[in-house]
């Protein structure tokens, strides 16, 4: 499995474990999606800790999951995001509808 | 000028192959022995590129898809990622950031992020016969 979910308090966090690219976004999407349309949680939290590489398809995911949530008024939070997909995310321009939490060390 | 080292190789457009192709790409470059910073650009090019080939070039059917990388005395890489595919007909316009015929999950980023982390990027289509993307990229030596 390259997606483990857990909810706690309205939180859902995603782990989201190996490369994304268009291939394997779309299966961790639909593991995804079917736990948040059960929980609708009013916060996503997607955990990039284990992903090793991202192409723009992670940032097609992201979006799609900030629209998701935006049916039931939650948001998104993104977390673990390495330089690489830090650079990735900052290209995209995706800070303005995702919130960034910054990895603590 | 000639290159020194080049290497061929086609897959199928199946979207397995996105992972393999990256990660032959990126094996035949570690010969420049690059920084794992600029190998991760043009393996992220690479992989954009290739899903590009697949996704938009062979939209309606399995097809499949050209990939030369060429090395040049100095450090310059050059990968070209060539479908037989239905073509771009405006390619100024699916160059633009944001711009999609994707559907919803597609953020029309490929071209600007290839851009961003290459030093060029050419894109050659014709309607109904193809596409051809080449990647330049200069690797400077490490230390």
């Amino acid at each position: 499995m390259n997606v483990q979910l857990s909810y706690k308090e309205g939180v859902l966090t995603a782990f989201l474990a190996g490369e994304i690219d268009h291939h394997s976004a779309r299966e961790m999407r639909e593991q995804i999606d079917e736990a948040a349309q059960k929980h609708k949680p009013y916060c996503l939290r997607l955990d990039f800790s284990q992903v090793p590489f991202m192409d723009s398809s992670g940032i097609g995911l992201i979006l799609g999951r900030v629209r998701l949530c935006g049916f039931w008024k939650g948001h998104v939070v993104l977390c673990g995001l390495s330089p690489q997909l830090g650079r990735m995310v900052e290209l995209s321009g995706i800070a303005s509808v995702a919130a960034i939490e910054r990895r603590v060390s | 000028m000639r290159p020194v080292n080049q290497v061929q190789f086609h897959f199928p457009s199946n979207s397995v192959n996105e992972g393999f192709a990256r990660a032959a790409v990126s094996a035949f470059l570690a010969q420049l022995d690059p920084t794992v910073a600029d190998l991760t650009d043009l393996k992220t090019a690479v992989s954009e590129a290739v899903t590009n080939a697949i996704v938009h070039g062979y939209r309606d059917r399995m097809g499949e898809v050209y990939i030369t990388v060429k090395l040049f005395a100095g450090g310059k890489a050059v990968v070209r990622v060539r479908d037989k595919g239905c073509g771009i007909p405006d390619v100024k316009q699916a160059m633009e950031p944001l711009f999609t015929t994707g559907g919803e999950e597609r953020a029309g980023l490929g071209f600007a992020v290839m851009e961003s982390f290459c030093d060029s990027v050419r894109v050659t289509s014709t309607p109904g016969k193809g596409t051809s993307v080449t990647l330049t990229k200069r690797f400077a030596p490490k230390g």
